[in-house]
Parts: structure tokens; C-alpha cells; sequence
């Protein structure tokens, strides 16, 4: 008897050995994602890294050569594969469009939070949550019928090109950079804007001079955010920047970005080949910017948690 | 000039910046349904696209969407009950915690592009999957990991801590007061979250080129075994569904009437997102009354 309850005792509960099933198999869940992000990142690095590596493509050469065509060797006999033109393609279309979307986002958001809240959230928000939701594929179908005819009726030109792909991601970063700059304004204490109308402070001043320097590094934030976003889409930008590889001469001459070359090009290529890898290490430098965005977005972070 | 001056033009400047975008968001809406809604009728929504000749329609794409998002949902809810329950519910505040909620970070900032290439390298090619509605549904399942983890992470921290110590209370281990109160407490906010990035899923196309493929081979509807190469229900098959196919008769497409068929199939997509954003709204405010006394 005293045997029996001394193992009754001391074995594990029912309860206690669910409790830790259930722990290990959530911890497993979590780990599952947390392995797959270091699998993508190392996958990604070593096939985009084999084109300096194993088919020795100076790096120097890759980030800064002026022609992207794999398939012809160069007079040092070095396939050309300047990636220049894609990443700077790359570049233009995404600080254009942040330069277009931020007047813009931040008026709205300063619009619904500060001057008509009332219609800000009766009107706006509804509006803005379900176009942050429409799909990047009906953004380029609209940049083809509607921004690239309009562009070449009025710049002249194809029409395909920096400035088609700009109007697209600017429509299409528009609704991410207000309702983040929204959530932004949001935070900013009542009181601070209180203090400023009591002090006798007109509303643009009191909004002017303090909500949005209290709401700077969330702004910062949407805008980076936004930034990225239109750096790593791919469809629509595809769909409206005309797909030759070659240094953008003007607004609306037919250009490319990392991502519409990787879309058009790795179906057609072998894997394992030059020009396959040379794919990759397009898609390692845009993994390598995507984390760079990472890291601004937590830098910004933390230095608004200090000043406050 | 004076400050009652510069306050009345700023704000006149902004009613004109929202009102500038209320008009092309308003624009952009009513462009996408207006010119999409002519082409579509139940023809359209049911027979085969064609490849040359007008007159086909988006059937077996919209079931290829459809298929694929319940399949990631099937692979990726569970996960990302898992993992949102650990996170807040046992997770300690040490490096671990910040480096997997960093991980996280980095995965729901990814390109979509990157994250289809590597479902292409690993399930395509490693695994010899091909292109196949498996490979898609795992492409989209780490593309739709870290939102939909965040969200059921969030909707169970706003649980209230009564309820947790209620369960302990009564004797219930941790697990139990997780599964048998906190969880359901949480459901509707969790199924407002699900059915929100089911919307991210259905229009996403860039992670599917190179996972579920481009092509949309001829189905069965009559045939319901799943082992069967021309049986809907087969998650080996290549599968094309309704965002790619919008990118790829736009860029190669040679059949007549391709613009009219994008049009419809704009429209369809974006009135299922407004679809989808209704019901989240709907079954959480509906679930949340059925559960809770008010």
C-alpha cells in the first residue's frame, strides 16, 4: 500500500505530462519558423555567393559593371554580369515613390487623426484597410492599362519605365505608409496637444511643432517600411518597367529592378549554371537590403524609445 | 505672415492632399470593379482559360487559388498556433525570445520573391516536388507564418490575466488553462486574423511563379480521388491560380480578349479581399457576442 501511493506520488501527473507535451510541441512550432528564416538566409547566401566563388566573378566587377548579359564573356573573358543597372533601377523606383508617397501619407494621416477624425474614420480608414489588402498583380494590371498609356501620351516614349513603375508603387505603398503613420500620430499623448492649444498655439502649430516631432520615429518607420515593401515587390514593378537591363537614362526609358529580372530570368535559366547564380546573387543583394531595412527600422526604434 | 494665416492655408493644403486621395483611391476602386464586372458571368467564373482563342474563362484558377489557401491554411495554422502560444504564454524575456521574435521580423519582411525562390530550391528542386500545389502551399505557409503568428500572438495577449489565473485556480495546469480557456477566449480575434492574411494569400503571386507554377492543366470535376494526375483534389499537380495568371496573360498572354479577362479577373480578386475583410469583421463581432454575455 505504502509502495503503491509512494509511486502514485512521485510518477508524473496526467496533467503534468500534457503540460509538458504541450510546451515542447509550441516550442517546436516556433522553432520551426526561427529554422526556416536561418535556412533562407544560408540557402540564399550560398547559391547567390557561388557566382564569386565558383564561377569567380570579381564582386567589384558584379556591383559596379554597366552590362548584365550572362550568356557573352567580356574581352578578360569574365561573363558580363554588371548587376548597376538593376540595383540602381532598384533604388530610383523605390526613393522616387517614397519621396511621392510621404507628403501624401503623412497629410492624410494627419488629416484622419488631427483635423476631421470624425470622416478620417468613417471614410478613409475602411478605404485604406482594403487597399492595403488588393493584391500586387491588380496594381500592375492597372500601371499597364492605365499609367503606362498616360505616361506615353504625355512623356512620349514606350511609356514603360522608372516613371510608370514610380506611380504604381507609390499607389501601392500609399495605404501601408498612412495607416502606419496613423498608428504613429495615435500614440502621441492627448495631453501634448492640450499643453500646446492652452499655451495658445493654433492647431497647425500645436501639430506642427509638437504632434509630429512626438511622432517623428513612428513616421520614420512607416516610411521605411514603406520603402522596403517597394523595394522587394516584384509583380507589378515587373509588369511596367519595360524589362531591358540597362542603366536608366531618363524617367521613361525601359529599365529593370533586381526583382523583375529574377521574375523574368530564373525560369529560363539552368540551375546551377553562370547564369543561374548570377540570378541568385541578385536575390542575395535583395535579401541583404531587406535586412538592412530591418535593422533601420529597429534603429530608428530604439532611438524613439530613448527620447522619450 | 501671421499664425491664424499660416494655420488656415496649411489646413486648407491637407483637406486638399486627403481629398487628392480619396479621389484615386476612390478612382482605383471604381476603375478595377466597373471595368471588371462586364466580364464576369458564371461562364466566365466556371469553364477553362483558353490560350489562343477569346472566350475563356478563369474555373479552374479560381479553384487553384482557392485549394491553395485552404491547404496553407491547413499546413500553417496550427504552426502558428503553436508558436504564438509559446511566445506568449511561456516565452521568457531572454536572447532566445529576441532573437526568434527578430527572426520573425526579418521573415515578414522578406521579399516574396526571395521567400517563392527558396520554396523553389528546397521543394522543386531538393525535395522533387516539382511544380506542384505542395510546393506553393509550403511557399505561402513561410510567407504567411509570421503575420498570422503576430496576430494570434497579439489576440491572446489581450486576454485578460483574471482569466488565467482563474484556470489555476481551479487546479488546471498551464496547458489546460491555454487550450480549455485562453484559446477560446481568444478565437474571435484569432479568426478575424486568420481570415485577414487569407486575403494576403489569395492575391499573392510572386511566391507562387516558381512553386505552384504557371500552367493550369485540364481537371476532372468529376474525379474526387486525390491520387488521380487530373483530379482536382491532386496536391501534386501544377497549379496556376488567379493572381499569377492575371501577371501571366498580361506579360505573354496571346489570346484576343487577354484584357478583358484580366479586367474580370481583377475584379474578382479584389471583391474577394472585400469579401474577406467583411467577414473577418462579421465572425468576430458575431463570435465575440456569441462568447462573451453582451
Amino acid at each position: 500500500m505504502n509502495n503503491k501511493l509512494q509511486k502514485q506520488l512521485l510518477k508524473r501527473s496526467k496533467a503534468a505530462k500534457l503540460e509538458r507535451w504541450g510546451k515542447t510541441i509550441s516550442f517546436l512550432a516556433l522553432m520551426l519558423i526561427t529554422v526556416t528564416v536561418f535556412a533562407i538566409i544560408i540557402f540564399v547566401a550560398s547559391k547567390g555567393l557561388s557566382t564569386f566563388f565558383s564561377n569567380h566573378v570579381n564582386l567589384i566587377d558584379f556591383l559596379t559593371g554597366k552590362n548584365w548579359n550572362p550568356n557573352v564573356t567580356n574581352s578578360k573573358g569574365q561573363p558580363e554580369v554588371g548587376a548597376l543597372p538593376m540595383i540602381s533601377g532598384s533604388f530610383v523606383v523605390t526613393i522616387l515613390s517614397a519621396l511621392l508617397a510621404t507628403p501624401f501619407a503623412i497629410g492624410t494621416a494627419i488629416f484622419m487623426n488631427e483635423i476631421s477624425p470624425h470622416r478620417g474614420a468613417k471614410i478613409l480608414q475602411p478605404v485604406i484597410e482594403l487597399l492595403v489588402g488588393i493584391p500586387s498583380v491588380v496594381y500592375g494590371f492597372i500601371g499597364l492599362t492605365v499609367v503606362v498609356p498616360a505616361v506615353r501620351s504625355v512623356f512620349g516614349g514606350s511609356g514603360f519605365g522608372i516613371l510608370a513603375g514610380t506611380f504604381v508603387l507609390f499607389v501601392m505603398i500609399l495605404p501601408t505608409v498612412t495607416s502606419m503613420s496613423v498608428d504613429a500620430l495615435r500614440s502621441v499623448p492627448r495631453y501634448y496637444r492640450e499643453a500646446a492649444l492652452a499655451l495658445g498655439a493654433t492647431q497647425w502649430q500645436t501639430i506642427y511643432k509638437v504632434v509630429l516631432r512626438a511622432a517623428t520615429p513612428g513616421m520614420l518607420t512607416a516610411i521605411v517600411f514603406g520603402m522596403a515593401r517597394a523595394f522587394g515587390e516584384a509583380l507589378a514593378v515587373q509588369m511596367v518597367i519595360g524589362n531591358a537591363a540597362l542603366l536608366p537614362t531618363s524617367l521613361v526609358s525601359p529599365a529593370s529592378t533586381l526583382t523583375s529580372v529574377l521574375t523574368t530570368g530564373i525560369g529560363n535559366t539552368v540551375m546551377g549554371s553562370l547564369q543561374n547564380n548570377a540570378l541568385w546573387s541578385l536575390a542575395l543583394v535583395l535579401l541583404i537590403m531587406s535586412l538592412i531595412f530591418n535593422l533601420v527600422i529597429r534603429l530608428i526604434g530604439r532611438k524613439g524609445a530613448m527620447s522619450k | 505672415m501671421n499664425p491664424k494665416l499660416s494655420n488656415r492655408i496649411a489646413i486648407s493644403i491637407l483637406y486638399v492632399i486627403a481629398s487628392t486621395i480619396v479621389v484615386i483611391l476612390a478612382a482605383l476602386l471604381g476603375f478595377i470593379i466597373i471595368s471588371g464586372l462586364p466580364a464576369i458571368n458564371w461562364h466566365f467564373l466556371t469553364s477553362p482559360a483558353r490560350a489562343f482563342t477569346a472566350g475563356g474563362g478563369i474555373g479552374i484558377q479560381l479553384f487553384n487559388s482557392f485549394y491553395l489557401l485552404i491547404l496553407t491554411m491547413i499546413i500553417s495554422f496550427p504552426i502558428a498556433l503553436g508558436a504564438g502560444i509559446y511566445l506568449n504564454e511561456y516565452a521568457k524575456q531572454n536572447w532566445v525570445t529576441s532573437l526568434v521574435r527578430t527572426a520573425i521580423e526579418i521573415l515578414s519582411s522578406l521579399p516574396s520573391v526571395v521567400v517563392g525562390l527558396f520554396g523553389f530550391l528546397i521543394f522543386v528542386v531538393q525535395f522533387g516536388f516539382g511544380f506542384s500545389i505542395l510546393s506553393g502551399a509550403f511557399a505561402l505557409t513561410f510567407f504567411n507564418l509570421p503575420l498570422l503568428t503576430r496576430s494570434i500572438e497579439e489576440a491572446l495577449a489581450a486576454v485578460p490575466n483574471e482569466q488565467r489565473e482563474g484556470g489555476l485556480a481551479l487546479g488546471l495546469s498551464k496547458w489546460e488553462t491555454v487550450i480549455h480557456i485562453i484559446v477560446p477566449a481568444a478565437l474571435p480575434t484569432i479568426l478575424t486574423g486568420v481570415i485577414l492574411s487569407a486575403g494576403r494569400i489569395f492575391g499573392e503571386a510572386a511566391a507562387l511563379i516558381f512553386t505552384a507554377g504557371q500552367s493550369a492543366p485540364a481537371l476532372n470535376f468529376t474525379d474526387w480521388n486525390p491520387f488521380n494526375i487530373s483530379s482536382p483534389l491532386n496536391p501534386m499537380r501544377p497549379a496556376e491560380t488567379l493572381a499569377v495568371h492575371i501577371w501571366k496573360i498580361n506579360s505573354e498572354g496571346i489570346m484576343p480578349d487577354a484584357k478583358a479577362i484580366s479586367s474580370g479577373a481583377s475584379a474578382v480578386l479584389v471583391i474577394s479581399v472585400l469579401g474577406f475583410n467583411l467577414l473577418a469583421r462579421f465572425v468576430g463581432h458575431r463570435l465575440f457576442k456569441r462568447f462573451t454575455a453582451g
